[in-house]
């Protein structure tokens, strides 16, 4: 799986809100997606919190190409 | 007749050092309008001639001074010529080989700055259909401007206030003197071809329009069109423009301003956070109570309170069913409910208890919520949870519902 991102988390829990209101789930669906929305919720609000800008070079990213 | 004959050449020679030995025409300053302009390709001198309202005097600038002006001449112009006034021997006329050429009015730099950017708009460099969009979330922001300064210190300081998830990179460059432009086009090149960011600030702090010439740089101005991400300029003060300015995709008035356009504001990311998470709650909550009231209507109808209508096999179904549900709302929400509400104050309306207002109970034991007959045996101790009270019980028989 790619490594989630804020930008990542915050459309897919935008997904299943929206599936979630839509109805027509499953019992068993609608409780996974639950606890999946429960997740990136909380990591939403985690790298919110735990953020700090990192400062490269010009260099380095070229470097990474 | 006894008069000497002289050559052409001789008296044209002549002519022409009379004017050499007149001190005033080796340096004189001359103003009038441009006319018959014409700029020779393949050597860069250029002939014209100055006129005013009664006379005119031809003109010459050759490419060694012609290439030193910072706007190019055009018919009708004013202009105050610096030169010396001599003759062309070979045609017999005389006029002035001018040495510098100043706009009489606007400064050079002004007249200079006009035309490149008139001349950049009719090529379509400033047109809206070529800006691109600025994203939303960048993970990278690409910084070029001065190290020292305030401009560097006051991006710095606005991307770390509002959007702390970014990544910058800055490439610092001089932002005045003969080498800035080159410097500055060097590192949007660089940034465009490995994508280094996915949005570039370029600028600098305040100064006078010399200051600032370098963002009126034509080969820059081509660069940042070119480049394959997004430009926000940002030069100097909210009064100041430059070419720079209308090629970016976005001009910012200062540096920081800069920094906030390139930025979401990371509070209202929190508040987004908060209100899904709260529309994720409330969606889910609302999924569960509609199942239940389908389920009350079904149990409250005739049929199932009939016993000789009764089917056993579906009334147990509907029980699971129902079982389950309270299983998801008393367990899963419960537990969810608890530890998120901490984060998001807008879920404390969501409180799982009132699940147990509305008559509902769960069992548990000493450990952990029970959410199945099979996990107990006769005699074991239990408790009932109400939403004001409990009941301490003990297991008297443990049936399969399903036989």
């Amino acid at each position: 799986m790619k490594k989630m991102t804020y930008e990542s988390a915050m459309k897919r829990l935008e997904e299943i809100v929206s599936s979630l209101e839509n109805g027509g789930l499953t019992l068993d669906d609608s409780v996974k997606l639950f606890e999946e929305g429960a997740k990136l919720a909380k990591f939403c609000n985690e790298q919110l919190k735990k953020a700090e800008n990192k400062i490269l070079s010009l260099d380095e990213v070229e470097e990474e190409v | 007749m006894n008069a000497p004959v002289f050559t052409v050449s001789e008296i044209n020679r002549h002519v022409k050092a009379m004017f050499d030995s007149e001190l005033m025409m080796q340096s004189i300053f001359i103003s009038g309008e441009i006319s018959n302009f014409s700029n020779h390709y393949a050597t860069g001198h250029m002939y014209f001639t100055l006129k005013d309202d009664k006379s005119a005097i031809k003109a010459v600038m050759f490419n060694r001074a012609a290439m030193k002006l910072r706007f190019v001449p055009e018919n009708g112009m004013k202009v105050i010529v610096l030169g010396r006034v001599s003759v062309f021997e070979r045609d017999g006329v005389y006029q002035i080989y001018v040495e510098q050429m100043q706009p009489d009015g606007a400064g050079a730099l002004a007249l200079a700055f006009e035309q490149l950017k008139k001349k950049l708009e009719k090529e379509g460099l400033f047109s809206p259909e070529h800006k691109k969009a600025i994203p939303r979330f960048p993970k990278r922001i690409g910084v070029i401007t001065s190290p020292t300064g305030a401009a560097v210190q006051d991006i710095f300081n606005v991307i770390s206030r509002r959007y702390p998830l970014a990544e910058i990179v800055f490439q610092p460059v001089s932002v005045q003197g003969d080498t800035a432009a080159e410097e500055i086009r060097n590192a949007v090149r660089r940034f465009s071809r490995c994508k280094g960011a996915d949005v570039l600030i370029v600028g600098r702090g305040g100064g006078s329009i010399e200051d600032l010439w370098s963002f009126n740089d034509e080969a820059l101005a081509r660069e940042i069109f070119n480049c394959t991400i997004p430009v926000i300029s940002a030069v100097g003060h909210e009064t100041d423009f430059t070419i720079c300015d209308f090629v970016s995709d976005l001009r910012a008035p200062t540096p920081s301003a800069a920094a906030e356009l390139a930025t979401p504001d990371i509070n209202n990311l929190y508040l987004e956070t908060a209100s899904l998470t709260d529309k994720l709650y409330k969606s889910y909550k609302y999924y569960i109570d509609r199942e239940q009231s389908k389920l009350s209507l079904l149990l409250s109808q005739r049929a199932f309170n009939n016993a000789e209508h009764f089917f056993d096999n579906e009334k147990l179904q509907l029980m699971n069913f129902e079982n389950r549900l309270k299983q998801s709302m008393n367990g899963r929400l419960q537990k969810e409910a608890v530890r998120y509400s901490k984060n998001v104050t807008s879920l404390e309306s969501l409180n799982p208890l009132s699940v147990l207002l509305r008559g509902f109970a769960f069992v548990s034991d000493e450990n952990q919520v029970i959410d199945s007959a099979k996990k107990l045996h006769i005699g074991q101790q239990i408790n009932i949870s109400f939403a004001d009270s409990a009941a301490f019980c003990e297991v008297l028989s443990v049936e399969d519902k399903k036989k």
